[in-house]
């Protein structure tokens, strides 16, 4: 079968863009190497909603931030996404750089940011009291906000798959190629496909595809950021989401409150070569904590940090989103350099490489798409008495299997069997939470992989922490693979 | 004559002993700094031994292994014989503790037996 | 809502001992609420002998240790409901638990014993810095998948910290046929037995490198090589002193952390040395009538210890619940630790409380050696005992009498410190 389009790449940038594709009549198919959505840069972020007052005036990257960010109430609503607005901060420490929070504050008010203030010393302490003593102001942007990024993904795949979109794991494409009648074959390890159009979501690999098609270069360059996820207990350090002053870099190493209660303190911003290479290092985990206590005060170095991580920024040397179907290429669409702020454009995103095929393609709306979807039940939201009668419903509710987080059986049951459901021990992390509280897994892996045995038939020695060789126990012990 | 270098078990301070051997025989401890490292001392040298526990297969019990120790200590240099015998060991539920599951493991005299209970299913 | 004299969380070591002896001492109803499906807890995975030493004068496996104290609670009667999950603990001791057959069930205690034990500290608490791979465990972890469910988590092994759980799964995985290369611990010294180090690496071959961290870890899908390096005094590493050892497994022995989170939700205060709530003689905590025991108290060495603290716990918890949560009046008497000695369990003592002896337990923090343990009342050194050694690893106690303490003269502090002569 020949689809009308195959996007490539499961992140937010594709799953965004093929939930606004299915709200048509159209074969949509997307194709991602890893086995899981939400396995490259869209799963290792600041995860922050941002106001929109960074990116220069009139550039691609200003306008889909503002719209994407006031696109995320509805999509928040309509797809169970954790989601608030928390309001952000930027920081200025030295008297004779607050001329810097003006400039932003100009730029924010062109880009048609809402609601910016330029705040005294003593306003922005009132708002935020652990700022650092040295604060001499701070622009404070109200539309800022926080998101689950896993989810958010996750819940456009899933509504995108419900209304009719395919999606092939572990699948990477190798070639792509255009024949005579303009039908694009794209080669994976998986056997080939066709497709009308292609929409390059590649993340930190777009450049590949692009290049791969176009004789106009681009280069993306894998910018890493290693961030510290600190406890729960330190959750309610700051309110707020705290920037400093932005460098060329970027926006520095913030420090904000995540929609679950943890405090996230990252990223550093190393340029590599390496499209894989997510191992942060000492020196980047020592720098997180020195940079961010410039801004906020007591921040604990240490033993409250509950994990670590690094993940890559697709970065164009341009800084600047390239979405658009490239002259050289006929129907084929990049949606390349998406780099912060695209957690928070992806659903403009979406809309945009939408607006593109539909303009050429012109087809009809479906009447039956809903762009509806309900998340997994949180049973720690319920009244005791609705969860009791949950539990009575389903008993598996009322077996909590991660002690830390307290998610329960039913819970997890619930991301495997929901379409495009987990089938490892990442995949029911970012579904469920399950792992990713202070003893970071170590209780419930061995629970959690039964589950997934029982539920699936998946051998205990084939259950991976995220797919390919990534095998959590290695055999039977007692060399009895023949006889149990 | 023989010199052995050895720490000492006993308590936490884990004294450096050195054992001199004559013919099989001990002839002087030194390094302890109480009676009972010249006791392990003598006994680690001449006959060294271990109580091994480990785990074997159980079939149609309501967990998949059994755990299991020997009976008493065994030579030390018999350990991995007793592994083996341990590894090949298929037994039925339900065993409980104390149920002999090898009786004389690697010829040591020693049985090795059950330190849990695992009911058929 | 259901109504108990005593409800005890966590139904290990020391939720058993304490349910046996409070049964002893009167209390008719107890009910114990554990977590998993069988009692026993975390013992029921050591499988490894050189339990109860102290307890029953003979060396017992974990299974067997717990498996005396669960018969006891099975001969005495006492209540227990498996798999339930405790939610919540309020400060008028309403406990909300959970379960797949009852739901959510709320019981009015007379008393709480916490009893929920520990967990390890796993790789974030030590930032790591390196790939985050599969084939990374705490060693609890990897016991549980080799001696309860029978998997092998990996063939060729690196462990980081030389705790007893990272010493004894060194030869647990070399027993079961993987190659323990290398056992790195970032102090100078092993947390562990003098015995697990000659009985679990010496007789393998087994290297231990102190003075030695992980610093990289590689591999982007299961572990492929671990880098470690010597730490300087500061802890940090040495330049040049690498070494890259390839594996498919690094395990984490790094620490274990009292499980407080009911306890903290339901406002008991805490001691931030211990990770455990602050106690009285009589070990209860600051929430009248919580009364709490074993590793969520504060980790322990040896089970034995468990044991015996719970028991009193127990005793203790029957005693508040037949006075009908009377007050006893006395002075309150406060322990200090200082010079060496990190903390003390209890922390306060009301005289009119106490046993006619109390053991007071406490841990150091450092090695010494030919070192006095003394104890001051007031401004006055009442005890000077001599140690030929003090570990961190080891839980050290002195023994108070209550004779002593109340014909002292306005006696308002005790202090605990680690003197040189």
């Amino acid at each position: 079968m020949t689809y009308d389009v195959i996007i490539i790449g499961a992140g937010v940038s594709g799953a965004a863009s093929a939930r606004e594709l299915s709200k048509y009549k159209l074969n949509v198919c997307v194709l991602e190497k890893a086995e899981d959505v939400c396995s490259g840069t869209s799963k290792a972020n600041s995860a922050i909603i941002h106001a929109g007052f960074d990116a220069p005036e009139g550039s691609l990257m200003a306008k889909l931030n503002v719209e994407g960010n006031q696109m995320m109430d509805r999509l928040a609503e309509d797809l169970d996404i954790p989601f608030k607005r928390n309001g952000s901060l930027v920081v200025c420490i030295h008297k004779e750089e607050l001329g810097v929070l003006k400039d932003l504050y100009d730029r924010g008010v062109a880009n048609g940011v809402e609601g910016l203030k330029i705040l005294s010393r003593e306003e922005a302490l009132a708002l935020e009291p652990n700022l650092s003593d040295n604060v001499e102001g701070a622009l404070y942007a109200p539309t800022g906000g926080i998101v689950c990024p896993f989810i958010l993904n996750i819940a456009m795949a899933e509504n995108a798959n419900t209304n009719g979109v395919d999606f092939r794991f572990n699948t990477e494409v190798e070639h792509l190629s255009r024949d005579d009648d303009g039908i694009w074959h794209i080669r994976t390890n998986n056997g080939e496909y066709t497709a009308k159009y292609v929409v390059n979501a590649a993340g930190v690999h777009a450049d590949i595809f692009h290049n791969m098609v176009s004789s106009n270069k681009i280069h993306i360059t894998p910018r890493r950021g290693d961030y510290c996820l600190l406890d729960k207990e330190m959750g309610g350090h700051v309110s707020h989401t705290i920037f400093p002053q932005p460098t060329k870099y970027g926006k520095g190493v913030l420090v904000s409150p995540t929609v679950h209660g943890n405090l996230i303190v990252g990223p550093t911003a190393i340029d590599i070569e390496d499209k894989e290479a997510t191992a942060t290092t000492q020196e980047g985990i020592d720098s997180l904590i020195e940079k961010a206590s410039m801004n906020v005060k007591d921040l604990p170095v240490g033993r409250k940090v509950i994990t670590s991580f690094a993940g890559l920024r697709a970065h164009e040397e341009h800084h600047e989103f390239i979405i658009k179907e490239l002259p050289d290429a006929p129907h084929f669409i990049d949606c390349a350099g998406i780099e912060s702020p695209g957690l928070t454009s992806c659903p403009a995103i979406g809309k945009m490489v939408a607006d593109i095929i539909c303009d050429l393609e012109k087809p009809e709306k479906k009447t039956d798409w809903n762009g509806k979807r309900k998340g997994i039940i949180d049973p720690n939201a319920l009244t005791l008495e609705e969860r009791n009668e949950l539990i009575k419903k389903n008993p598996a509710y009322g077996n909590i299997v991660c002690r830390c987080e307290s998610i329960s059986e039913g819970e997890i049951l619930d991301a495997i069997h929901r379409p495009l459901g987990a089938r490892s021990l990442d995949g029911v992390k970012r579904r469920t939470r399950a792992g990713m509280g202070r003893c970071q897994a170590g209780f419930c892996s061995p629970r959690v992989m039964e589950i997934i045995n029982r539920e699936l038939g998946i051998p205990m020695e084939k259950i991976t922490k995220s797919g390919g060789r990534s095998n959590i126990v290695l055999e039977r012990s007692k060399a009895v693979k023949g006889d149990e | 004559m023989e010199t052995r270098e050895l720490t000492c078990i006993g308590c936490p301070m884990g004294c450096l002993l050195t054992v001199e051997i004559d013919k099989g025989e001990v002839t002087s401890v030194a390094g302890n700094t109480c009676p009972n490292g010249e006791r392990y001392a003598k006994k680690e040298v001449t006959n060294p031994t271990r109580i091994v526990t480990s785990t074997v297969v159980i079939k149609n019990g309501d967990k998949p292994r059994l755990s299991v120790k020997t009976k008493s200590d065994i030579p030390k240099d018999k350990i991995f014989q007793v592994m083996k015998e341990i590894d090949a060991v298929r037994i039925d539920a339900p065993k409980h503790i104390g149920d002999i599951i090898i009786e004389n493991v690697a010829d040591t005299g020693v049985p090795v037996i059950a330190t849990r209970n695992v009911e058929s299913i | 809502m259901l109504a108990y004299d005593i409800v005890i969380i966590g139904g290990g070591p020391a939720g058993l001992a304490a349910a046996a002896s409070a049964k002893k001492a009167d209390t008719d109803s107890i009910l114990i609420l554990e977590r998993d499906h069988e009692l026993g807890g975390i013992l029921n995975q050591c499988i490894h002998n050189g339990f109860g030493l102290h307890t029953f004068k003979e060396e017992l496996t974990g299974p067997e240790y717990a498996y005396r104290f669960e018969k006891e609670v099975y001969d005495l009667g006492i209540e227990y409901k498996l798999n339930t999950m405790v939610m919540d603990i309020s400060p008028d001791r309403v406990v909300t638990a959970m379960n797949r057959t009852d739901g959510m069930i709320q019981i009015k205690a007379g008393a709480v014993i916490l009893a929920m034990g520990c967990r390890e500290r796993p790789r974030g608490a030590l930032n790591t810095p390196g790939y985050r791979p599969a084939g990374i465990f705490s060693a609890g972890t990897a016991q549980r998948l080799v001696n309860i469910e029978g998997y092998l988590p990996g063939r060729e092994v690196v462990i980081l910290g030389s705790g007893d759980i990272g010493l004894i799964m060194a030869r647990r995985m070399t027993l079961e046929g993987a190659k323990v290369k290398v056992v790195a611990e970032v102090m100078p010294y092993s947390g562990g037995l003098k015995r697990n180090i000659v009985q679990c690496l010496d007789d393998y071959g087994i290297p231990l490198k102190l003075s030695h961290t992980v610093i990289d870890i590689e591999g982007k899908e299961r572990v492929t090589a671990v880098t470690i390096a010597e730490v300087g005094p500061d802890r940090k590493p040495v330049p040049g002193t690498e070494e890259r050892y390839t594996c498919d497994t690094l395990l984490l022995s790094v620490g274990l952390i009292p499980e407080n989170e009911l306890s903290r939700s339901a406002g008991v205060e805490m001691s931030p040395i211990t990770n455990g709530p602050v106690v009285n003689e009589s070990l209860e905590t600051s929430i009248p009538g919580v009364f709490a025991c074993g590793n969520v108290l504060h980790v322990h060495d040896l089970v034995d210890y468990v044991s015996e603290e719970a028991k009193r716990a127990g005793e203790n918890a029957a005693k508040y619940v037949q006075s009908k949560g009377e007050e006893i009046s006395g002075d309150v008497i406060k322990l200090v630790a200082t010079d060496g000695a990190r903390y003390t369990v209890p922390s306060t003592i009301n005289v009119n409380r106490m046993d006619d002896l109390l053991t007071v337990r406490f841990r150091v923090g450092a090695v010494y050696q030919d070192a006095y343990v003394s104890v001051y009342f007031n401004d006055e050194r009442v005890m000077h005992n001599k140690k030929r050694v003090l570990a961190p690893g080891e839980m050290e106690n002195v023994i108070l009498q209550k004779a002593k303490i109340a014909s002292f003269p306005d006696l308002k502090t005790i202090t605990v410190k680690i003197e040189k002569e």
